[in-house]
């Protein structure tokens, strides 16, 4: 019995993962998913044995392992892929769900499908044919559909020789496309299907590639941050009354954690109540979280029902009549602006049409084109005017509260998806409200200099993980504070857990993190303080808004560099461990470039100086510029 | 203001080191958050009670087709989960082909006093009149009118929009390629080339008048998932699963048991050997596999090291190449 319960106990802690392969047409998808299945012994025999027997019909030679996915016989004549077959494997660690996905254009809705669902997509190109047009289509949407993991297999290796300039220079290609699109992660593989080559073991044929094999990937990828556990939503299925005295909100949540004794909020109704009690089958939870099917009691009884939502009072969702999206036309028949359509989200109907149609976005280019409809299989960003407000989040938030479909009325086919987003075209560009005016302190910011004995400026830290930048701040706090001065930092780290908590590490969400700190920083200046600030800040561009949002006259950048390999060797919250072992996405200096400055005011090589000669390096600099007014130091009586 | 900047280098020593333990509590209340992971096993049980609260709630005469099987028998368990403490909501449909094996029958009679569900049992009356049967029929038309025209008779004359099936995408490669959510035309049938696109959870549950749909609240479990689930929710079965001795007949590599109707071919003699059933179906077309698991941990040991795919028992199922997609596309669930 002891096998069974270690059995039992590996399921319990091994993870689930959802992918998809996808490609173009004869890049051998189901060939490698027929591999990863056959040498991760996941085929059974008298289904290899079919497969044996299929094959000789055909009259070929090797076994043809895309037979067994192909479930069809539409398929298994035509040799092709019609429809998105899932297939189930694990390994000790994680299971996995594969989504085989067709490759021919007329059948993306298919592929749709299978990707809707998945939070890995293994890309494959054909060695020989390099990147296709239907390989960036399939990427594009992979990328619209919020696939947070990519993995770029370039199969048939064993065709061009297992050359590694043709490896170089697929993977060049490649990336210069996907850079404009928005992944976690991205990794490439050389690969051949056919002959197992870095599929399951290492392949022999290329030693020069020194990464993982596709297995080895799939098994470590992180995935526990794909979950939205921070805004709480519950979609409500179905209202349970078994009695008079029993009244529960089923369903199952799309985010965020939410406990017993906490105060939530119906919508669209907006009244407010507390978490009574977390009802299950199998007992009473002390809290939930996604992807649990739950059922809540409240203490209150107030209106709410199918279609509605409950959330947490003080983060709430958008409610909006009119909505923009991005849309994926499935449908043969094409969008038609204007008509009804019905519009399913969450657990809610409503009818809505496509208002304006903004553009249509060629997912060769990426170019926006102008369009009057959108036709099968095209994408195209929209309005939506709706006969009532949708309890929606953008996608990139919530992949639950942020999807719908379209659905016609008179032949009930779905006819798109459709994917919620921002209205705004960026958070940092949005223009202030017109109707707010601006009042004035009666203090002048003369007077705060005059009382602080200090110029009040923002010091900008920036360097790598690793490169000393916390360690100087809070040095330089200490002193500047020892010696009189009103001095404060912002930690990018610290701010994480408050004010920038619900923000990830997606190229606009790092944006936006600057741009946080960025105004809090310029705040304390107004106050009158000093203000040192430690985040990363890899890029340029990003460091320069918060030149423009601190004031050029009040920034100071400080580039405190050290080389990567000495921070690699400090580690010292263990960040680069993780991240060269592919549990951190987007790690600057391992996955991610840092853009060092061009012409920082300071510039602190600590691999070179101790933390005090950089912490005097940073002083000279301030009474040089007449920052900080000179002061004799205050002794430790404070006399 | 002399005095703010006197007192400042004390203060300053208290507030630093305040800054510093709220940081360590901080990094430890982390350490000892809760934690947000739940087993597989929990993630395609959260699946299927969405699935059918969503049945229960988008149509109008849901029903749950039940088979007495190990899979019926978990979708039952998870229908009841997903309205607890409330009653399930719809009835449960047994359409029976008269040649079920005795214990099944028990087995769903029980069932049916211990859990209070309102189960509905179908015949096709035609079929018994003609005396239907593998042996004079053949197996292809025998299944096809006891079952899948029994079903279609069942689901038109209950005026069903939805029936809940516990077939998994697992089981066979034509079921790999089936929505989980699956549109049938007025005569029942599945069309696999123009299968709606299903996106996210989100489900296209619109049928006109006639039309109907197949929900699998099971398409994303395995058989060993099925397995587990029962030895950890200690979920009753049917007792065939667990080995004893049978009185069988080996035929075309199969063990077929000898019921109260079975024929011996010229030539055949029966044997009493120790042995199992893995999936059940009509008697005279399941085979059973040889076993010594008596309980369901012994089961899942078997399954650990089981090269043979479940199906492979099932004779409707090697009548031809791509047979059950022929059956499925006639209205077989």
């Amino acid at each position: 019995m002891n096998s069974v319960d270690e059995l039992l106990k590996k399921t319990t802690e091994a993870t689930l993962l959802r992918f998809i392969s996808i490609g173009s047409v004869d890049d051998g998808k189901s060939t490698l998913i027929g591999r990863l299945l056959h040498d991760a012994k996941g085929i059974y025999e008298d289904q290899l044995a079919a497969a044996r027997k299929a094959t000789k019909n055909i009259g070929g030679g090797e076994v043809d392992y895309s037979l067994l996915t192909d479930g069809l016989k539409a398929e298994r004549e035509q040799g092709i892929t019609i429809d998105v077959a899932y297939r189930y494997f694990s390994t000790p660690n994680r299971r996995f769900i594969i989504a085989d996905a067709p490759g021919h254009e007329q059948y993306t809705r298919n592929m749709i499908t299978g990707a809707s669902t998945a939070s890995l997509a293994i890309i494959l190109i054909d060695a020989r044919l390099g990147v296709l047009t239907q390989t960036k289509r399939h990427t594009f949407i992979a990328s619209l559909l919020g696939i947070p993991h990519l993995v770029v297999a370039v199969n048939k290796m064993d065709l061009v020789n297992y050359d590694q300039a043709v490896f170089n220079q697929i993977r060049e290609d490649y990336g210069a496309f996907a850079a404009k699109l928005n992944f976690k992660d991205l990794v490439f593989i050389p690969i051949s299907a056919l002959k197992g080559d870095n599929v399951v073991e290492a392949s022999e044929s290329m030693p020069w590639y020194v990464g993982p094999t596709v297995l080895n990937h799939l098994e470590t990828v992180y995935i526990e941050s794909d979950r939205n556990l921070i805004d709480f939503r519950l979609p409500v299925q179905t209202v349970i009354r078994p009695d008079l005295n029993f009244r529960g909100y089923a369903g199952q949540l799309a985010g965020g954690v939410v406990r017993v004794g906490h105060e939530v909020m119906a919508l669209p109704s907006g009244r407010v109540s507390k978490v009574k009690k977390i009802v299950t089958y199998d007992g009473e939870l002390e809290y939930a979280f996604p992807p649990q099917s739950v059922t809540i009691c409240l203490e209150d009884h107030i209106d709410l029902s199918r279609g509605g939502m409950l959330v947490h009072p003080n983060n709430l969702p958008r409610m909006d009549q009119e909505i923009e999206a991005m849309l994926v036309w499935m449908d043969d028949e094409p969008l038609q602006p204007g008509k009804a359509y019905l519009v399913k989200h969450t657990t809610n109907r409503v009818r809505g049409a496509v208002s304006t149609l903004h553009y249509r976005v060629d997912p060769n280019t990426l170019h926006r084109e102008e369009a009057q409809s959108l036709a099968p299989n095209e994408i195209g960003r929209v309005t939506l005017d709706l006969a009532a407000p949708l309890i929606c989040d953008e996608y990139t938030r919530n992949r639950t509260t942020g999807s719908f479909i379209l659905i016609d009325l008179l032949t009930n086919a779905t006819v798109a998806a459709g994917m919620i987003i921002e209205r705004a075209r960026h958070r940092a560009t949005a223009p202030s409200p017109a109707h707010l005016r601006r009042e004035h302190s009666l203090v002048t910011p003369e007077d705060r200099v005059s009382f602080f004995g200090q110029r009040p400026v923002t010091l900008w830290l920036t360097g790598l993980s690793g490169s000393g930048k916390s360690t100087i701040a809070y040095q330089l706090e200490q002193r500047l504070l020892a010696d009189g001065y009103a001095a404060y930092v912002l930690d990018g780290d610290n701010l994480r857990h408050g004010l920038n908590r619900n923000l990830g590490f997606t190229a606009d969400d790092r944006q936006e993190n600057i741009r946080r700190v960025a105004e809090v920083a310029h705040l304390f200046n107004e106050a009158g303080l000093l203000v040192i600030t430690s985040l990363i800040s890899p890029f340029r561009a990003h460091r320069e808004l918060a030149r423009q949002a601190i004031g050029a006259d009040r920034f100071i950048e400080v580039f405190v560099d050290a080389p990567l390999a000495v921070c690699e060797q400090r580690d010292p919250k263990g960040f680069y461990r993780k991240a060269r072992a592919g549990e951190i996405a987007n790690f600057t200096g391992v996955t991610m470039a840092y853009e060092p400055p061009e012409k920082p005011e300071i510039h602190l090589p600590t691999h070179q100086m101790e933390v005090k000669q950089a912490v005097e390096a940073i002083i000279d600099h301030l009474r040089s510029q007449g920052v900080i007014l000179p002061r004799a130091p205050v002794t430790e009586n404070g006399l | 203001m002399k005095r703010f900047f006197r007192l400042w280098p004390k203060t300053v020593g208290v507030s630093r080191k305040g800054a510093l333990n709220r940081r360590r509590v901080r990094q430890n209340g982390e350490r000892m958050q809760e934690t947000y992971r739940i087993s597989n096993l929990k993630m395609l049980e959260a699946e299927s009670l969405q699935i059918i609260r969503e049945t229960a709630a988008e149509f109008e005469r849901p029903v749950m087709l039940y088979s007495a099987g190990k899979d019926s028998s978990v979708m039952m368990r998870l229908a009841q989960k997903a309205f607890y403490p409330g009653k399930i909501p719809f009835p449960l449909l047994h359409v029976d082909t008269t040649m079920k094996f005795p214990e099944m029958y028990e087995f769903r009679d029980r069932m049916q006093r211990e859990t209070g569900v309102e189960m509905r049992v179908y015949i096709n009356r035609e079929g018994v009149d003609a005396q239907a049967n593998p042996w004079d029929l053949g197996t292809v038309k025998c299944c096809s009118l006891m079952k899948t025209q029994g079903l279609l008779r069942a689901l038109t004359e209950g005026g069903y929009d939805v029936a809940l099936g516990g077939a998994r995408r697992e089981e066979e490669r034509s079921r790999a390629k089936e929505r989980i959510f699956s549109f049938r035309g007025r005569a029942g049938q599945w069309d696999p080339r123009r299968q709606r696109p299903e996106l996210w959870s989100l489900y296209n549950c619109q049928v006109d008048k006639g039309e109907s749909m197949r929900a699998f609240p099971l398409s994303n479990w395995t058989e060993l998932d099925v397995w587990q689930y029962i030895h950890l929710e200690q979920i009753p079965i049917v007792p065939l699963y667990f080995a004893r001795e049978h009185e069988v007949v080996e035929r075309d590599g199969q063990l077929i048991p000898i019921g109260a109707m079975t024929r011996l071919k010229p030539g055949e003699k029966s044997v009493r050997m120790k042995c199992r059933f893995r999936t059940l179906g009509c008697y005279p077309c399941t085979g059973a596999v040889r076993s010594e698991a008596r309980t369901v941990e012994e089961i899942i040991q078997e399954m650990m090291v089981a090269r043979q795919s479940e199906r492979v028992t099932r004779v409707i199922d090697h009548d031809c190449d791509g047979s059950m997609e022929q059956k499925k596309r006639e209205g077989y669930f």
